[in-house]
């Protein structure tokens, strides 16, 4: 069953520029899709449609359904029932994606309390739950900081355990893992990985980096200014690049990695 | 032979804070050859780089450039060490300024050094700015109609200007998209290579240590694991640390 289908995603500045030009895609129930691009591609623009969250002197035009609703052209109200139930999101920078004068327990039961209902001690129950799915240590004592008293790679399981608090049925990852050290890289992809696969839930997955959305997704469309490139099997996009971007891109990825193998000839 | 920059049992510890950030740190860095410190945010790369840029001043050790102390007050010592050292930010957005052209700005250390005065520094700029492949026009435009990539180049043009032997870069290349890294790594070998500069930087990505630097230190917070050899480093790993960092490097599918 799709899904996620876009069709024909046209976004525009109010000045006439034509930031993601005809762009169509469609994710399956349970089904992991990347957008690869480098920046100016268009693809967290992309993402940002598919919630309507396009910011101001932007407009979209085309089609984005998401689980039986018309994204493009949707008023607020029908928006906000979307966000959260029908797709979440995880941006980049957990640092700006959070508020810093909220603590974090409040942060996940603000939409927790507004989907559920909950009140009192199940939220706060709740919350917890949803602190302990993202394999944070001591959930009490981190629902009670405030986001500049937990590391990086803490934040970002937070802003996880946000988005999957109301139990979406896609998970949108803006390069989720990109201002983290490796090993926390390392970390956050598997946990993405297995949180995804348990709840047999759709992800799309952005990034600038082949290896990274590789770990997570099973497709992948290649993005170049807007337009889509190439679109397939990671590993074929990988393995048997169609499109000359999409070689330039596996190649300089090959050439760095390579460089690593020679020296830590494995 | 004398090393070009050296720390000898450095320590520092900001004001206010518990503890020491770095602790124990002796590294040499030749002339000629290249070295990167390693580690993940926290472990002390960036005040490392501080201390070798005559930034910050260690709480114990020693900073020695060409085997003498490192004192910032001795103006002549530091004019030297300027001429000789210069340095690369990690985010050529904010480390350009947006108001002077890109002439004025490659400039700058030729100015300030005394070496030119703006009405001589003309030939040095251009030539500084076709080393780094800018069009012959860059000079005249400012920061913002260039991208990433080529700002990067710009301010890699701005450190080199004034032909030092030294090149401090604190991770130069990871605000950058992959296509553009590739070429960024192959502007600084070229340098390496054709001016015989001596790198040092800081990065936490391993792949871009191994096409660029000879020798690697391994930072765990603030202390130095490992160092040596980048294959010995990298390719047979003695600390749990280094270890670990490499096998986070995510790789693409074979």
């Amino acid at each position: 069953m799709t899904l996620l289908d876009v069709r024909g995603l046209t976004v525009r500045t109010t000045d006439g520029r034509t930031l993601v030009d005809d762009l169509s895609f469609s994710v399956a129930s349970g089904e992991r899709l990347g957008l690869i691009g480098e920046s100016g591609s268009g693809k967290s623009l992309t993402t940002l449609a598919v919630l309507g969250l396009l910011p101001d002197g932007m407009s979209a035009t085309g089609s984005i359904e998401l689980a039986g609703t018309q994204i493009v052209g949707a008023p607020e109200k029908r928006l906000t029932a979307v966000r959260g139930r029908d797709a979440a999101v995880v941006f980049q920078e957990p640092l700006t994606a959070l508020d810093p004068l909220m603590r974090v327990g409040r942060q996940i039961a603000e939409p927790l309390r507004v989907r559920t209902g909950l009140k009192g001690d199940d939220l706060e129950r709740a919350v917890a739950h949803a602190l302990e799915q993202v394999r944070l240590p001591e959930p009490e004592r981190i629902a009670r900081a405030f986001p500049h008293e937990i590391s990086g790679g803490q934040r970002q399981r937070v802003a996880l355990a946000m988005a999957l608090a109301c139990d979406p049925k896609l998970l949108i990852a803006d390069e989720p893992t990109t201002a983290l050290d490796v090993s926390v890289q390392a970390e956050m992809l598997e946990l993405i990985d297995t949180l995804v696969r348990e709840r047999e839930m759709a992800v799309l997955f952005v990034s600038h980096d082949l290896a990274v959305v590789a770990k997570v997704t099973d497709r992948a469309l290649v993005m170049k200014d807007g337009r889509a490139v190439e679109e397939g099997a990671v590993h074929t996009i990988v393995g048997a690049p169609r499109e000359e971007y999409t070689r330039t891109l596996v190649a300089s990825a090959r050439r760095l990695e390579s460089a690593l193998d020679l020296r830590s000839a494995r | 032979m004398t090393p070009v920059l050296e720390l000898a049992d450095v320590a520092l510890r900001y004001r206010g804070s518990a503890g020491n950030v770095v602790e124990d740190v002796s590294l040499a860095v030749e002339a000629g050859h290249s070295l990167a410190l390693v580690g993940e945010s926290g472990a002390g790369k960036t005040t490392l780089l501080r201390l070798l840029l005559g930034l910050a001043r260690p709480t114990s050790g020693r900073v020695r450039f060409d085997g003498s102390d490192l004192s910032l007050r001795d103006r002549e010592q530091m004019r030297r060490f300027r001429r000789s050292v210069q340095c690369v930010f990690q985010d050529p957005y904010s480390s350009l300024d947006p108001r002077r052209r890109v002439g004025a700005t490659v400039a700058e250390p030729l100015r300030s050094l005394g070496i030119d005065t703006r009405a001589t520094a003309g030939p040095k700029v251009a030539a500084a700015l076709e080393r780094v492949g800018m069009p012959a026009d860059a000079a005249d435009r400012y920061p913002h109609e260039f991208s990433g990539g080529q700002r990067q180049r710009i301010a890699i043009a701005r450190a080199t200007v004034c032909t030092p032997r030294v090149l401090l870069a604190d991770e130069p290349v990871s605000a950058l998209d992959v296509t553009t890294r590739v070429k960024v790594v192959d502007l600084l070998a070229e340098l390496k290579q054709e001016q015989g500069l001596t790198l040092v930087m800081v990065s936490h990505d391993l792949s871009v240590v191994a096409s660029l630097c000879e020798r690697t230190a391994v930072l765990e917070r603030g202390r130095v694991v490992e160092q040596g050899d980048t294959g010995q480093v990298l390719g047979r790993p003695a600390h749990p640390y280094t270890r670990r960092l490499i096998e986070s490097v995510p790789r693409l599918p074979a």
